[in-house]
């Protein structure tokens, strides 16, 4: 029953991330022929949006170090999730395997005082 | 959330570093705190920071057409407390600054504040008053946790209309324009966010019923192993 209503709510999620990409449609090509972008990153556009409230503001720091191109971007925002993601399963794995253990010392507890 | 590298101006950058960095520094008390005192929590710690390190990873499309990212600290903030959460979000930060030029150093105290302060109090205020209303624990999970991604938004949407006054309207017009980029284009993504960390907290729940009624976060009556 608690398991049904995890698998429930990671549909939602699904159906929630899935919606935009159906929803919204890629804009028709500009007379210059180029095609505006969809889903870019909001944090990208507020930086667009700084250069046209301050159109004379000029960035005052540049990053240390930005990757390569977008795939290395990609490797290094996966590397990140997989981190994480790699961790919580050990974890789980771990909490499974501890109760099952737990369960099988409590049956063969009961099993050993029950006199035959 | 992030603001880019060198997109705030210096004194704002300066102000929000040390406005954050107290949370920081607590936080960190905090954690070696908790350490010391329950070693066996160790690892709940951990799946706390890798769900922050998971969930802030995750780019989705929302239906302004732009992507953002949850920020995956309601978690942490509802079973640890929202200061433990400071230095756990300034990890994440720093990662994506320095490899990732997502957002940056000298923006870092400004999203910390948003991110790792004004999200986990968000999450434990939310958390707190639902469990007082007598709603179910997992709805308490889910509108701490989503009301707690968005405020983090809104945060950064004031933080740059502050910085960025709009010539015409002020502070307020800019706001709604930050507002505008930020805040809706987060509003799906913090249900998300909400319903993933109701997955994750009823799996943890199911696992460690004794640890989460010490760390007074459940009632005895609501866990049955």
């Amino acid at each position: 029953m608690k398991g049904h209503r995890n698998l429930l709510l990671i549909v939602a999620v699904a159906l929630l991330t899935a919606l935009p990409l159906w929803q919204i449609q890629r804009p028709e090509a500009g007379p210059d022929g180029k095609v505006a972008a969809i889903f870019t990153g909001a944090d990208e556009k507020a930086k667009a949006l700084v250069g046209e409230i301050a159109p004379t503001y000029r960035p005052w720091f540049e990053p240390l170090m930005e990757p390569a191109s977008g795939e290395v971007a990609a490797l290094l925002f996966a590397l990140q999730a997989a981190i994480g993601a790699g961790f919580i399963g050990y974890y789980l794995g771990v909490s499974l395997t501890r109760e099952k253990m737990q369960r099988a010392a409590k049956e063969k507890a009961a099993t050993d005082d029950t006199p035959c | 959330m992030h603001i880019m590298e060198g997109f705030l101006p210096i004194e704002h950058a300066v102000g929000w570093t040390l406005a954050a960095a107290p949370f920081v520094i607590g936080g960190l008390r905090a954690v070696r705190r908790r350490i010391d005192e329950r070693p066996e929590q160790r690892m709940l710690l951990g799946v706390a920071a890798a769900f922050t390190f998971v969930l802030s990873a995750l780019k989705l499309p929302s239906l302004t057409g732009s992507c953002s990212h949850p920020t995956g600290i309601g978690l942490g903030a509802i079973l640890f407390g929202p200061l433990i959460m400071a230095p756990i979000g300034g990890v994440v930060l720093l990662f994506q600054a320095l490899l990732l030029a997502h957002g940056g150093l000298t923006t870092l105290g400004a999203n910390l504040f948003s991110m790792a302060v004004v999200g986990p109090f968000a999450a434990a205020a939310v958390f707190r008053l639902a469990r007082r209303l007598k709603v179910s624990l997992a709805v308490g999970v889910f509108l701490a946790a989503s009301l707690a991604d968005l405020m983090t938004y809104i945060t950064t949407s004031l933080q740059l209309a502050w910085a960025f006054p709009d010539p015409v309207g002020g502070f307020a017009a800019s706001f709604v324009k930050f507002a505008g980029v930020f805040a809706l284009t987060q509003i799906p993504l913090a249900i998300s966010e909400g319903l993933l960390t109701v997955v994750i907290f009823n799996a943890l729940a199911r696992f460690n019923p004794q640890e989460l009624q010490q760390m007074k976060v459940t009632e005895p009556s609501e866990l049955r192993a």
